[in-house]
């Protein structure tokens, strides 16, 4: 049996049973085991780290929540093992369409793969218990990593060189101390609220529902999104395809509602009809309603305590921005923590993630803001802003970009990371300190899965000697030509996949030099992580 | 320097002006509003240069 009513079971795993002894310890703790905990385990545990993670909860639950992943999210799950399960099961999609009012002919359209010759499409669409599953079998192959189901976290206690956690499991008190404790425990985060922290910005004065529904439907494998649709006036919508034959229904209610009545079939129902025909059948998948909003904590790095995900930043859902924003932080966070742990960088190398996870979400939290105010305009004039674009999108395409339904997750550059090393010649093109490696073909399979988990030096035709602690690819034809790399240069690349630093004439000095810089040689040891 | 252009830069002032009267006529408020919005945003398309632009609408707000 669950240990929590109400919520609907995807799987039973079980309760863990509470430790021996009354007080424990650990090296890594992680709070959560939804994609963004679970994730940030499997990366740890499989850089060797033992990793403790607690879930509240001793099941998978059966919600859809999340069900776009990006590209990028696609590429940081092939880094750990779960790429392939992910979009092998997941429905691929490039294309989103937008329409307005009756018109079956959209007012815009857009492509979230405009550079072809990647392994990844733009997205996949897939539930977020599927992607829970698909992390958890990676997981269950380390033994370093243990899971600890039905294991509440009631109290956080940070010190200067770790944390102590009260802990219940079975309605057993303990408590553990961990040297790092990573906070995944999603927007309601006990870690954040214990430690008398909170979120900073704006919640929108609007309900969105969520209807996931089953039945069978054809349509295009495309997000559909509608202004002002007949079957619901003045407001928007949005449907999309999951796998097994589950749609993502979502319908703007407006602000002064019964958030808890809105959920109930009889009110659900409704809108579904209208949508899809008075005689349409389906079944109820999963209700929810919620509200935007654009926030997130001041900082991300606590001392010993780290946020990621939900937990650390919250935005409006239509731009995918909430599960693929906390896949880049843990990917932004695994090798950092991996080399400080290993003692082979400072603490102050996490003070980096603070910045790039930062930067990371004031982007997605600037784009989700822009488009919550073209969805909802919140006065007489922006309204009539935002349909003066509709009525000329219809006939010009000089209007259609302005056409704002979310603007989907993309991989965030840091083009101010104090871990990169500037360009030293001028470049055309290419992907610049700073910013993810383009995928490409390579050999027989493709670029990024060649790079690994670890620093890698991509040359094209340089035959100099890389410095230590760093992997060699040659590379050559597109991937060559999508690094803008001339013959005899190299790019060094993060263990994220970003570029650290690029050189069309390289020397081994210069390498190590970026190399030591990208592992924070330069950053201030006393830099303060409060 | 300003990249926006506060000198008289056309003809017919009062023709354009006569225009743009006759652009809401039997309008309501909110179509006018529309109606000012599409034309905001057609000439923008047609300068094409956000400083220009951002200026211009630096010019036109209100002054504090």
């Amino acid at each position: 049996m669950a240990n929590v009513a109400g919520i609907p079971v995807y799987k039973e795993i079980g309760a863990t049973p509470a430790p021996a002894t009354d007080t424990d310890s650990a090296p890594v703790v992680i709070v959560g085991a939804g994609p963004v905990g679970l994730a940030m385990a499997l990366d740890l545990g499989r850089r060797g780290h033992a990793v403790t993670v607690l879930n509240r909860l001793d099941f998978v639950a059966h919600c859809s929540k999340a069900i776009c992943f990006s590209k990028r999210s696609l590429d940081i799950l092939d880094r750990l093992g779960a790429g392939d399960a992910v979009t092998d099961k997941g429905v691929v999609w490039n294309i989103g369409k937008v329409f307005w009012g009756g018109d079956d002919a959209p007012v815009y359209q857009f492509d979230m793969l405009p550079v072809k010759d990647q392994k990844r499409p733009g997205f996949v669409n897939i539930q977020q218990y599927y992607v829970e599953e698909y992390l958890l079998d990676e997981v269950s192959k380390l033994p370093n990593v243990e899971i600890r189901w039905g294991h509440a976290v009631e109290d956080v206690t940070p010190g200067a060189e770790g944390v102590t956690l009260d802990v219940t499991a079975g309605g057993q008190g303990y408590r553990l101390r961990a040297d790092w404790l990573i906070a995944c425990d999603g927007s309601r985060s006990t870690v954040r609220d214990r430690m008398g922290l909170d979120f900073e910005g704006r919640v929108f004065e609007d309900n969105f529902l969520i209807a996931d529904i089953r039945m069978t439907h054809e349509m295009p494998p495309e997000r559909w999104f509608w202004f002002d649709p007949p079957f619901n006036p003045g407001r928007s919508a949005l449907m999309h395809r999951q796998p097994d034959d589950v749609w993502r229904l979502d319908f703007q209610l407006g602000w002064n509602i019964d958030r808890e009545a809105a959920i109930r079939p009889e009110n659900v129902e409704p809108f579904v009809r209208a949508m899809l025909g008075e005689g349409v059948a389906f079944e109820r998948e999963w209700y929810s309603v919620y509200t935007f909003q654009c926030r997130r904590m001041a900082r991300f790095v606590h001392g010993r305590v780290i946020f990621a995900g939900d937990s650390a930043h919250l935005v409006s859902p239509f731009g995918a921005r909430g599960c693929n924003g906390g896949f880049a932080d843990i990917d932004n966070l695994g090798w950092k923590l991996d080399l400080v742990l290993r003692g082979a960088a400072d603490a102050a190398l996490i003070e980096t993630y603070n910045d790039e996870a930062i930067a990371t979400a004031d982007e997605n939290i600037l784009n989700s803001t822009r488009s919550t105010d073209f969805l909802t305009p919140k006065s007489t004039a922006s309204r009539a802003l935002r349909d003066a674009v509709l009525e000329l999108a219809g006939a010009h395409a000089f209007a259609r970009p302005f056409v704002n339904s979310g603007r989907l997750s993309t991989a965030v550059s840091y083009p101010a990371s104090l871990l990169s090393t500037p360009d030293a010649e001028t470049w055309a093109g290419g992907v610049p300190p700073g910013s993810p490696v383009l995928d490409a073909p390579h050999e027989d399979g493709w670029l990024l899965d060649a790079l690994g988990d670890d620093f890698v030096l991509i040359s094209h035709g340089w035959d100099g000697a890389a410095p230590e602690g760093v992997t060699r690819l040659e590379v050559s034809g597109l991937a060559a030509e999508r690094l803008a790399l001339p013959a005899g240069g190299a790019t060094l690349v993060r263990p994220d996949q970003y570029v650290a630093a690029r050189w069309q004439h390289p020397t081994t000095e210069a390498i190590a030099a970026a190399l030591s810089r990208a592992r924070g040689a330069l950053l201030k040891g006393d830099a303060c992580l409060h | 320097m300003s990249a926006l252009t506060l000198t008289p830069n056309l003809s017919g002032h009062d023709d354009l002006y006569q225009s743009l009267v006759a652009l809401h006529e039997g309008l309501s408020e909110e179509d006018s509003l529309k109606v000012w919005a599409k034309l905001a945003l057609l000439l923008a398309n047609q300068i094409g240069d956000r400083r220009v632009i951002e200026a211009a609408i630096a010019a036109a707000r209100p002054a504090a």
